[in-house]
């Protein structure tokens, strides 16, 4: 079956009981047990959630891995594949990673001696030249927040395969529908379904898929452990989410090419990254790797005075952190999901004041270039 | 104000439309109104109304200065032990809830966090076991399974004089009963899946801070952790905290009545309450505490005849969990405990005898008639 029809039929929709075609939400905590030594699937609901367990077994099928798992956030998301590390371990990060996973790698995980070097992803060399004897995993992002940066999946998997680590991949910009990692031998599938997969802007969720059996093990057992679960109501609406996926991708994708190119031709623009066009340096290895460029859009406006003020005079884009909703949301990298990187850092990478992120929602693309025409002549 | 006043009032008046219950913010982001302002809200992760009327309405009942709400009680557990770092060492209750020694044990010794489980109702050990690089005491009182008081004012004192933090797991009693922030102590936590949210339909973690400088540390940690409660949660968990007082003087009424009956049954061997008068930690409990919670775990003379009243039982539900209106009973030893080592297990008294009574609002005398048939023939079986 294609995927586009796999998000609306993944073998869990129906209620078996009841033949209800959406799962009912189980509020419950706890699960009464028949006998003292018959336990039943479920005990409690951090272990384990029918409507959690929907929604987890969804996201495993689509991204082709053999067990998915829901958390309460992304950044609980990844805190938990992050804590299956240990002291004195390495990991090698895509540089200009999403602002919250490089607080959480230097302001916490650093604390309790896991170690991180920051590597350029785009060039696989630089990633196996940051390699130590202590590397124990490589945390890719691609296309990258918010330079939309293209990362050879295929390469990392390889350099991940042939040293013996762990490689994951956050997925969150592409989703299963455009992107499917683990198909280039990716171990481990990150999203942040606050984002594409719950598509409205109104939950936060974090999901994770393992490819193999062994690893699922460990993921699962910091899950109940540290217990950062996703509530069932929330799960039950990244289901909601996830079966107009197809349908919004194609849109936010189509809505994002257009806002591109009107971009690229506009003077006040010094620079425009979306992987859908030509001049993007990475697009051939992104077409080989995904269906479709995605619905961001990031650039660079003369000055950041110019940059400040255009955000201000934006109106029908909603001036906002998040991204990948029915809604149009612009967001200010610098100050809002990069403000947790540091300063240095944030320069290095070319995260810097003049730059804007686009999250292309719904709306008409003619409505949404005409809001920026006009904001953009109102700020000169 | 008296508290259970307190709790039912979280939220009222704070909604512009008049709604008297809090609206179910159920969004990810906030807009703002113009660039360089900010509602007060901007990432639901960072900030949520729905979930911030919870953590304040926790806070005013724990007398903290700020409360935070997270997915789950071992969330909670998890971010306040993100505050050490590795190399550092607690010391804590040695019959605490199987998932924090879980947690202790198997996720954070490997990264580095030290800890050694002693019996805190026993001041002289908890004393001897602090080190050069103990940070914090992690006490539960009463325990759980076994329900042993610890003293909560002098080990804040202790703890206080070393520089250690005293942080409390009120799970069991909540802030009707007992509010360690006035006994002395630093940070509480609480699975709120149980007595707070109250109607086994919620998973949450909530925990209070009273000092704000801690508390901005807890903050720091919930916001790039992000193990946070969503808003329908959080929603339903201020709606359980409405009923908290009634709930648990019904709770508690019924509770003693059951643990006297209990401990009046020849074929009990052992009754754990701190409400009997022979209990150790009695006039402890009395002391601190404005009640006896409505746990009562009790010892029966074989695993067979335990695993025979578990089958039995009709009204009362075999499953893990606790605090609910409807009442549970728990097999420890197989359940909540069931990660603990045997031996160690064993030797506390968490043994395979040993049956957990989560006691709900039913009518009383149908929970005894439900207890007395599943009991049936006891001189036969045991």
């Amino acid at each position: 079956m294609k995927i586009g029809t796999r998000i609306l039929h993944t073998g869990n929709e129906i209620d078996p009981e009841t033949g209800a075609v959406s799962v009912p939400i189980h509020h419950a905590s706890t699960f009464r047990q028949k006998k003292a030594d018959e336990f039943g699937t479920y005990e409690y609901s951090r272990g384990g959630n029918p409507t959690r367990d929907a929604l987890e077994s969804i996201i495993a099928n689509l991204e082709g891995g053999t067990t998915g798992f829901a958390f309460a956030s992304g950044m609980a998301a990844i805190s938990s594949v992050l804590m299956i590390f240990s002291p004195g371990d390495h990991l090698v990060v895509c540089e200009d990673v999403y602002g919250g996973t490089y607080r959480a790698l230097t302001k916490l995980f650093s604390r309790f001696g896991v170690e991180t070097t920051f590597a350029d992803f785009t060039d696989p060399d630089k990633v196996k030249a940051a390699l130590r004897p202590n590397t124990k995993a490589v945390f890719a992002e691609t296309p990258s927040n918010p330079l939309l940066k293209i990362t050879d999946l295929r390469a990392i998997a390889a350099i991940a395969r042939e040293n013996g680590l762990i490689s994951i991949v956050d997925n969150t910009f592409m989703t299963p529908y455009l992107q499917r990692p683990m198909e280039f031998g990716f171990d481990v599938v990150i999203h942040s379904a606050t984002k594409y997969l719950g598509g409205h802007s109104d939950i936060l969720a974090g999901l994770v898929v393992a490819k193999d059996e062994h690893l699922a093990q460990r993921i699962k057992f910091i899950q109940n452990s540290f217990g950062a679960v996703l509530g069932p109501q929330d799960s039950w609406l990244v289901m909601r989410g996830i079966k107009t996926l197809k349908a919004r991708m194609e849109l936010h994708q189509k809505g994002a090419r257009q806002v591109a190119e009107w971009l690229v031709k506009c003077p006040q623009v010094t620079e425009v990254f979306f992987p859908g066009l030509p001049g993007h340096p990475g697009k051939a290895i992104h077409d080989s790797q995904a269906d479709g460029p995605g619905g961001m859009v990031t650039f660079r406006l003369e000055s950041e005075e110019l940059t400040k003020k255009f955000l201000s005079n934006i109106e029908l884009a909603a001036l906002a952190v998040s991204l990948g909703a029915v809604e149009s949301i612009i967001s200010y990298p610098v100050t809002m999901s990069h403000a947790g990187m540091h300063p240095d850092h944030r320069k290095r990478v070319g995260v810097t004041g003049d730059l804007v992120r686009f999250s292309v929602g719904l709306e008409d693309p003619e409505d949404l270039i005409a809001d920026m025409s006009e904001a953009l002549a109102k700020s000169r | 104000m008296k508290i259970s006043t307190k709790a039912v009032q979280i939220g009222v008046g704070t909604d512009q439309t008049g709604s008297v219950a809090v609206p179910v913010y159920q969004t990810a982001t906030f807009r703002h109104p113009a660039f360089g302002h900010s509602t007060g809200y901007d990432y639901s992760r960072s900030g949520n109304p729905t979930r911030q009327t919870l953590e304040e309405g926790i806070a005013a009942l724990d007398s903290g200065t700020r409360g935070f709400a997270y997915a789950s009680g071992l969330a909670a557990v998890t971010n306040l032990l993100l505050l050490f770092k590795q190399g550092d060492h607690l010391v804590v209750t040695e019959d605490l809830y199987g998932g924090t020694f879980r947690l202790l044990d198997k996720v954070f010794a490997k990264l580095g966090l030290q800890a050694d489980f002693v019996d805190t109702s026993d001041l002289a050990q908890i004393t001897e076991a602090v080190k050069e690089n103990t940070k914090a005491v992690f006490v539960e009182t009463p325990t759980n399974p076994l329900l042993k008081v610890a003293d909560i004012p002098a080990i804040s004192r202790i703890a206080a004089a070393k520089g250690l933090l005293t942080i409390v797991d009120n799970t069991f009693m909540t802030p009707y009963i007992q509010r360690p922030l006035e006994l002395g102590a630093d940070i509480v936590v609480y699975s709120a899946t149980k007595y707070i949210s109250g109607h086994n339909d919620v998973v949450a973690g909530l925990v209070t801070v009273k000092d704000e400088a801690l508390a901005e540390k807890v903050y720091f940690l919930q916001n790039s952790v992000g193990a946070v409660l969503g808003p329908q949660d959080s929603w339903l968990t201020i709606r359980g905290l409405k009923t908290l007082g009634i709930r648990l003087d019904r709770q508690m009424e019924n509770t003693g009545a059951i643990a006297c009956w209990l401990n009046t049954h020849p074929a009990v061997s052992r009754v754990y309450y701190p409400g009997l008068v022979d209990h150790p930690g009695h006039e402890l409990q009395k002391k601190q505490a404005a009640g006896f919670g409505g746990m009562v775990s009790f010892e029966v003379a074989s695993q067979a005849f335990a695993e025979m009243i578990i089958n039995r039982v009709r009204l009362i539900s075999f499953a893990e969990s606790l605090g609910g209106v409807e009442s549970l009973i728990t097999f420890p030893a197989f359940q909540t405990h069931g990660d603990m080592d045997p031996a160690a297990r064993e030797k506390m008294g968490i043994n395979n005898k040993l049956l957990r009574l989560s006691v709900g609002i039913e009518d009383c005398d149908d929970l005894i008639s439900d207890l007395t048939q599943a009991f049936e023939g006891w001189e036969d079986i045991r």
